[in-house]
C-alpha cells in the first residue's frame, strides 16, 4: 500500500476521533495532549483493524504518535515488516 | 521516618560527607548510606530489596543480549519468557508480603461460613517502600524489554537507583532514564543547589509538622468517634483530611526532592497543584503523578493494545457496532487500572471500591463529554469565566474529598453510612465552637491551620508563574531571612510534637 493511501486512511480515523482538529498540520498530538490516553487506545485498535498490523508496546511511544506523518511512517514500516 | 532526630542527624551527616568524599566515590558512598538507612529501619528490609533488584538486573542484562541478535520467533519467545519470569518473581514477592493476609482473611470468611476452621494469618515482614521500589523495578524491566532504555551493566549502580533512601519512604516511583544520569555523575559542591534543596526540605517539614499532623488530630477524632460526628462533621472531616493528606504527602515529597536536589540528583515533580483541577481525570494527572503515569504506561496502554482486548474490540465491532467497540478497550483497561490502583493503595476492600469509583466517575465524565460540548456551544464564553472555572474546581475538590472518606472511616460500610448521614443527619445545631474543640484542637490550632492553608495556597499560586525559590533569590536578603527563619520558628514552635509524635508517620509510608 502506498504511503499516501495509508496517510489518508489514518487521517480519516483521526477525524472520526476529533473532527475539529487539523491533523495534517498538528505536529504535537501527544506533547500538546490533543490525543488523550483514551484516544490512543481507540486509535491503536482502529489502526490495527484497518491495516491488519499489530502495534505492540514497543511501538507505542510518543515519537510514533505525535503527528499524522509519524503515524504513517509507523504503519508503513509495520506493513512491510 | 523523616520526623525523627536520628533522621535529621543522618541527613546532615550524609549531605556533608557526600561532598567531602572524592567525587568518583560519591555514588558508592550514597549506596552505603542508603543501606545504613534501610537497615536502621529494619535489618531484614534490605534482603527483599536486594532480591528484587538482583532478579530485575539479571533479567534486563539477559534481555539486552538479544538486542544484537537477529530477532526471530524463538528469540522473541525467550525474551518474553525471561521478562515474564522476572515480573512474576518481583510481583510475587510484593503480593506475598502485602496481600497474603488479605487473601487469607477473605478465604476465612468462606471457610467459617461452611463450618471449617480458619487459616491462621502469616506474620510477614513488609519492607518499607516495597510498593514503590517494586513498581520502579517493573518499570525498568519493561523499558529494557521494549527497548526504551539501556540495561545498567553495573549491579551496584543499579542497586543505588533502587535503594535511594529518600524515595524508599513514600516514593516517588522514579524512572531509570530520568534519574540515572544525575544519580551517577560527580557533583561539585554548589551552595545554590544545596540552598534550594534545604529550602524545599524546610517547606516539606513545615507542611508535615505544622499543617498535616495538626489536621490529623481532628481527622482521628472524627474517625474514632464517628457515631457522634455525623452530618456536617463528615463534611468537616472531608476538609480536614484533604488538608492533612495534601500537606502530608506533598510535604514528604518536598523533603525527598529537596534531599535529592541538595545532592544534584534530579527527580520529577509528583504534584502539580492538584486542587486546581477541573475534573477527576485532570486531578490524577496532577496528584501522585509518578503513580498515575506508571499505571498509564505499564498497565493501561499495554492492556488496551493487548491481543485479548483487541479481539474483544473486534468482536464488539462485529456484533454491537462501532459505538460499543470504541469503548471496549478503554472500559476494560480503565477498570483494570483502577482496581489495581485501589489494591496498590491497600490490602482492603475499601481501597478496591475507592479505585473502582474513581474509574467509574472518569468514564462517566468521558461519556458526558458530548453533552458538555453541546452545553458550551449554547453558552459560549461561559467556560472561560472565573465563575465556571471556580465551579469546576470546587466540584472536583468535593468529589475527590468524598472518595477520600474511604481512607478516613476504614471500611466500605462505615464510609457509606457516614457519607449518607450528610443528607439524612445534616444539622448546623451540633456544629459549633464546642463541637470543634471536641476534635482535640484549640482555637490557636485552628488559626495556625487556617494560616497554613492560606500559605500553601499562596505558594501554589505563585509557583504557577515560575519557581518561587528562584523568585525569592532575587529578593533582598532581609526578605529571604525573614521567610526562612519564620518557617523554621513555625516548625519549632507550632510543629505537632505532642500527641502521636513518636508514631507520626507519613500516610504513604505504609506503602
Amino acid at each position: 500500500m502506498e504511503k499516501t493511501s495509508i496517510k489518508q486512511s489514518i487521517l480519516h480515523i483521526l477525524q472520526e476521533l476529533h473532527e475539529d482538529i487539523d491533523f495534517e498540520n498538528e505536529k504535537r498530538l501527544i506533547d500538546d495532549k490533543i490525543l488523550d490516553s483514551f484516544d490512543l487506545i481507540t486509535l491503536v485498535a482502529e489502526l490495527g483493524d484497518e491495516f491488519e498490523v499489530e502495534i505492540t508496546a514497543k511501538d507505542f511511544v510518543e515519537a510514533n504518535f505525535n503527528s499524522l506523518d509519524c503515524l504513517t511512517e509507523m504503519i508503513y514500516r509495520l506493513m512491510n515488516e | 521516618m523523616f520526623i525523627s532526630y536520628q533522621f535529621i542527624v543522618f541527613l546532615v551527616s550524609v549531605l556533608i560527607l557526600y561532598y567531602l568524599v572524592p567525587k568518583k566515590l560519591q555514588w558508592i558512598f550514597l549506596l552505603i548510606a542508603n543501606f545504613v538507612f534501610y537497615m536502621y529501619a529494619d535489618i531484614r528490609y534490605p534482603i527483599f530489596l536486594v532480591i528484587t533488584t538482583a532478579v530485575v538486573y539479571t533479567a534486563a542484562r539477559i534481555i539486552e543480549t538479544y538486542e544484537n541478535v537477529k530477532i526471530n520467533k524463538s528469540i522473541k519467545k525467550k525474551k518474553k519468557f525471561i521478562m515474564m519470569t522476572a515480573l512474576f518473581i518481583v510481583l510475587g514477592i510484593l503480593i506475598c508480603v502485602k496481600y497474603t493476609n488479605f487473601i487469607i482473611r477473605n478465604f476465612n470468611i468462606c471457610l467459617i461460613r461452611t463450618g471449617h476452621e480458619s487459616i491462621p494469618f502469616v506474620d510477614f515482614v513488609i519492607p518499607m517502600g516495597i510498593s514503590f521500589y517494586t513498581f520502579q523495578a517493573i518499570a525498568y524491566l519493561l523499558d529494557v524489554y521494549w527497548g526504551r532504555c539501556k540495561a545498567q551493566k553495573n549491579f551496584l549502580k543499579f542497586l543505588l537507583f533502587m535503594s535511594f533512601f529518600p524515595q524508599l519512604i513514600q516514593g516517588p516511583i522514579n524512572r531509570y532514564n530520568d534519574m540515572s544520569e544525575s544519580l551517577y555523575e560527580r557533583h561539585d559542591f554548589r551552595w545554590d543547589r544545596i540552598r534550594f534543596g534545604l529550602e524545599r526540605i524546610l517547606w516539606g517539614y513545615f507542611k508535615k509538622l505544622v499543617i498535616a499532623d495538626r489536621a490529623g488530630i481532628a481527622v482521628s477524632a472524627l474517625a474514632e468517634s464517628r457515631e457522634s460526628y455525623t452530618g456536617i462533621y463528615v463534611i468537616a472531616g472531608m476538609i480536614f483530611y484533604a488538608v492533612q493528606l495534601y500537606a502530608d504527602f506533598t510535604g514528604g515529597i518536598d523533603i525527598t526532592i529537596g534531599i535529592a536536589e541538595s545532592m544534584g540528583i534530579s527527580m520529577k515533580e509528583n504534584f502539580i497543584r492538584p486542587f486546581f483541577s477541573k475534573n477527576i481525570a485532570e486531578y490524577w494527572r496532577r496528584w501522585h503523578i509518578s503513580m498515575g503515569t506508571w499505571f498509564k504506561d505499564y498497565v493501561f496502554y499495554p492492556c488496551g493494545i493487548s491481543r485479548p482486548v483487541k479481539k474483544i474490540t473486534i468482536f464488539c465491532k462485529r456484533h454491537f457496532g462501532m459505538v460499543v467497540a470504541r469503548r471496549a478497550a478503554v472500559y476494560i483497561s480503565s477498570i483494570i487500572v483502577w482496581i489495581a490502583t485501589g489494591i496498590w493503595h491497600g490490602a482492603e476492600w475499601r481501597f478496591v471500591v475507592w479505585g473502582l469509583l474513581n474509574g467509574i466517575i472518569i468514564l462517566i465524565s468521558e461519556e458526558l463529554t458530548p453533552l458538555y460540548h453541546m452545553f458550551h456551544k449554547k453558552f459560549s464564553g461561559l467556560s472561560d469565566t472565573v465563575f465556571y472555572r471556580g465551579f469546576q474546581i470546587i466540584r472536583t475538590c468535593f468529589l475527590m474529598s468524598c472518595l477520600r472518606l474511604f481512607d478516613v472511616y476504614g471500611s466500605v460500610k462505615n464510609t457509606f453510612k457516614q457519607f449518607f448521614s450528610i443528607f439524612t443527619g445534616f444539622t448546623y445545631k451540633k456544629f459549633g465552637l464546642q463541637g470543634l474543640e471536641g476534635l482535640g484542637l484549640l482555637p490557636a490550632d485552628y488559626i495556625i491551620l487556617f494560616c497554613g492553608v492560606i500559605i500553601m495556597f499562596l505558594v501554589s499560586t505563585i509557583n504557577r508563574n515560575g519557581n518561587i525559590r528562584e523568585k525569592l533569590l532575587n529578593k533582598p536578603y532581609v526578605v529571604k531571612y525573614i521567610i526562612f527563619t519564620g518557617m523554621l520558628f513555625a516548625i519549632v514552635l507550632f510543629g505537632t510534637y505532642g500527641r502521636g509524635y513518636d508514631a507520626a508517620q507519613f500516610i504513604y509510608n505504609r506503602f
